[in-house]
């Protein structure tokens, strides 16, 4: 084990990391309104190839891409996708009044279809060896300041990145400040615990839900475009892995206790931990498959040691993926 | 004019409906399948330029269009309705399982590691009795796991199940690669392709006849089990109130963890009849996201076992389409989840129509049907 090695461990991680973050963050928000989506993977896949289109199609039609417009073209049609699949998911679970679950592992399906659809027929597009690539708009995706200074290992470890990295961070930061520090943060709040007391203190329930999963969904589309952009360098392969990653974000919900500041070491953890093989000498290709489990188990003991505490603080919120039907009560 | 509207009242209103006749029912439902059907051809329309009732001729085409065809859509459906039918006990009883697609695959590990290691030395039946078994126990693991936790500490089953499932891929993933053959092919390729040992024999001269009458007899048992047996009852009254069922003196944890069992052991059973039954070989898509797909089937048909059937099989049939539209246009398989995922959010969403009424402002109550 060099010190290379490690370093390059840690670079992993964080970048594993980021694209978990951006997916946990956003459903914390949609969860704080008690809202359980379990489409998270299909609104990162839905924000991956949103990205991924809008800035193809620009780079595809003009030799001379405007980097400005490359950035902003596929930021803006990540957002809104994954905020359309968040709007559909509110739609149906507080307007139809279906099932959360349902509605949520139905996304999921969704979203996996059309990006993967849409991600293999854009291969086909770009024919040549029949794999997309967007390089001028992955390349302000993966710019970091570590090129241009030399700060040797410390450079290496934080500055290496491209900005995602630290908006993610940002985003993580802001959202805490926004649950605990500000009224609308402390109304959501109380409607993800208690709808009905909420509504008759005269908050808008449903207004509340609906913003909140659909921004919520936005923050978690931004991971797929993450990935998308810069963990696979602007390119697409339809191998399932975003899903896999969006299920981990669901788990790092409940690892972060549905803080976000948490969320940010419990995603580089997660990371860490799906990576540690690279630094333990000797292992198979199958002892890396039973590595891989890890992030896996770790969130169960932590779900197992979170039920056994009862401690209040670290609950889901109190309404968590129950309908709430104002007559009903 | 703004304090006019205040007082007015508002455009629609939503009223719950005391119940509804099971044919109105059913006409919603067939309606929504019948708009999804056209959403889904406009998408097919849009990307293939193709008319329409084109279309649809060609998605039964890929479903039915050769003997061969209709037994795949035959099996797929069979293989998509025993999960559903495992499922249904635990989500009858409320109870979130969202890990059936771990307890297939654990089944179908076992299956596949017992295929390989007494595919010489035991004779076909026995061997089959013997693989049916230890998935059943092992799907039976998978789901009592979660459910012991769920039923002694409130643990959120939601996600724990979810986990399982990762932690049952990765664990195929590891068999996977010990089991390669051949060497570098990342593959287990085809079980005993030579000797058929372990293989379901033909029945009646169909190779999936047996998936056939394995899975419907498990469907009308479960259909009794839950409508007319004590422990179905059991499971509905836990499901509807948890604080009813302790008054009336029925233990929840104890159901709670032998519906599991049950469930799990059903899925871990599917495990079985995919490998033995079907594809003669595992990897990690050996489950290929139907355990997410049956949760759906299963909620849609509240729990009737039957209604699965009509279910499963609209599913396979526009799965089976849209490959064949895919592989006549050069698209990828992957459109058959688009429609999916409409036909599903339509039936979701018309569940509402059959739950609540929309008033019209100025209607008064009654008035609407």
């Amino acid at each position: 084990m060099t010190s290379a090695q490690v370093i390059q461990l840690l670079q992993s991680a964080v970048c594993f990391g980021t694209v978990i973050m951006f997916g946990a963050i956003g459903e914390i928000l949609t969860e704080k309104s008690g809202n359980l989506n379990l489409g998270v993977p299909g609104i990162m896949y839905l924000g991956g190839i949103a990205g991924l289109a809008a800035s193809f199609f620009y780079e595809f039609n003009n030799p001379a891409p405007n980097k400005v417009v490359c950035l902003l073209l596929s930021f803006i049609a990540a957002f809104l996708a994954s905020a359309l699949g968040g709007l559909l998911y509110s739609f149906l679970t507080i307007t139809l009044r279906a099932n959360q679950n349902v509605t949520g592992l139905t996304l999921t399906i969704f979203g996996g279809g059309v990006a993967n659809f849409f991600g293999g027929s854009l291969n086909t597009m770009a024919g040549g060896v029949g794999q997309i690539s967007v390089a001028a708009t992955s390349s302000i995706y993966r710019a970091n300041i570590n090129n241009v200074t030399d700060l040797g290992v410390v450079g290496k470890l934080f500055l290496s990145y491209g900005f995602m990295v630290y908006l993610a961070i940002v985003v993580a930061i802001v959202m805490a400040w926004f649950l605990n520090r500000t009224r609308t943060g402390l109304n959501l709040r109380a409607v993800g615990e208690n709808p009905a007391t909420a509504d008759a203190a005269g908050i808008n329930v449903t207004r509340y839900k609906y913003l909140a999963t659909c921004i919520g969904a936005g923050i978690s589309g931004m991971g797929g475009l993450y990935y998308t952009m810069d963990y696979i360098k602007g390119t697409w392969a339809n191998d399932g892995t975003i899903e896999s990653l969006g299920w981990l974000a669901v788990a790092l919900v409940i690892f972060a206790t549905w803080r976000s500041v948490n969320a940010i070491w419990g995603s580089y953890l997660f990371g860490l931990l799906f990576w540690v093989y690279l630094i333990i000498p000797g292992l198979g290709r199958k002892d890396i498959e039973l590595f891989k489990m890890l992030p896996y188990l770790v969130t169960i003991m932590v779900l197992i040691a979170i039920s056994l505490r009862k401690k209040r603080e670290n609950q889901p919120p109190a309404s968590l993926g129950l309908p709430y039907f104002r007559e009903e009560r | 004019m703004s304090t006019v509207n205040h007082t007015q009242e508002p455009l629609l209103r939503i009223a719950k409906r005391d119940g509804i006749s099971r044919p109105s029912a059913y006409a919603i439902r067939i309606v929504a399948v019948v708009l999804s059907l056209v959403v889904s051809g406009i998408f097919i329309f849009a990307v293939t330029k193709l008319n329409p009732v084109e279309v649809y001729k060609a998605i039964f085409d890929g479903a039915f269009g050769t003997s061969r065809r209709s037994w795949v859509t035959i099996r797929d459906t069979m293989m998509l309705l025993c999960i559903g039918v495992g499922l249904a006990p635990a989500f009858k009883m409320k109870f979130w399982n969202i890990g059936a697609e771990g307890q297939v695959l654990i089944g179908g590990v076992i299956t596949a590691g017992f295929m390989r290691a007494f595919g010489g030395s035991v004779s076909t039946p026995v061997l089959l009795v013997i693989m049916a078994v230890a998935s059943l126990l092992a799907g039976c693991v998978w789901g009592v796991i979660p459910a012991a936790f769920k039923a002694k500490w409130g643990t959120n089953e939601t996600l724990f199940t979810l986990m399982m499932n990762y932690v049952a891929i990765q664990i195929t993933s590891y068999c996977v690669a010990l089991w390669e053959n051949p060497i570098g092919s990342n593959t287990v390729g085809v079980i005993n392709q030579q000797t058929k040992a372990g293989w379901f024999p033909a029945v009646f001269g169909q190779a999936y006849g047996l998936n056939v009458i394995l899975v419907l007899a498990l469907t009308v048992g479960m259909f009794i089990y839950l409508k007319y047996s004590k422990q179905g009852y059991e499971i509905s009254v836990v499901g509807d109130s948890q604080n009813t069922a302790r008054y009336a003196g029925i233990s929840v944890k104890k159901v709670t963890v032998r519906t599991m069992a049950i469930s799990g052991a059903i899925c871990g059973l599917a495990g079985f009849i995919a490998v033995a039954g079907a594809s003669h070989t595992i990897s990690t898509s050996t489950a290929g996201g139907r355990g997410f797909t049956a949760i759906i089937v299963a909620w849609l048909a509240q729990f009737n076992t039957f209604v699965m059937i009509l279910i499963s099989l609209l599913l396979v049939f526009l799965q089976k389409g849209a490959i064949q539209i895919a592989s006549q246009f050069n698209l990828n398989d992957y459109a058959s989840n688009i429609i999916t995922g409409i036909i599903l959010f339509f039936i979701l969403g018309s569940e509402f129509f059959i739950n609540y009424r929309v008033i019209l402002r100025g209607k008064k109550e009654g008035e609407v049907k």
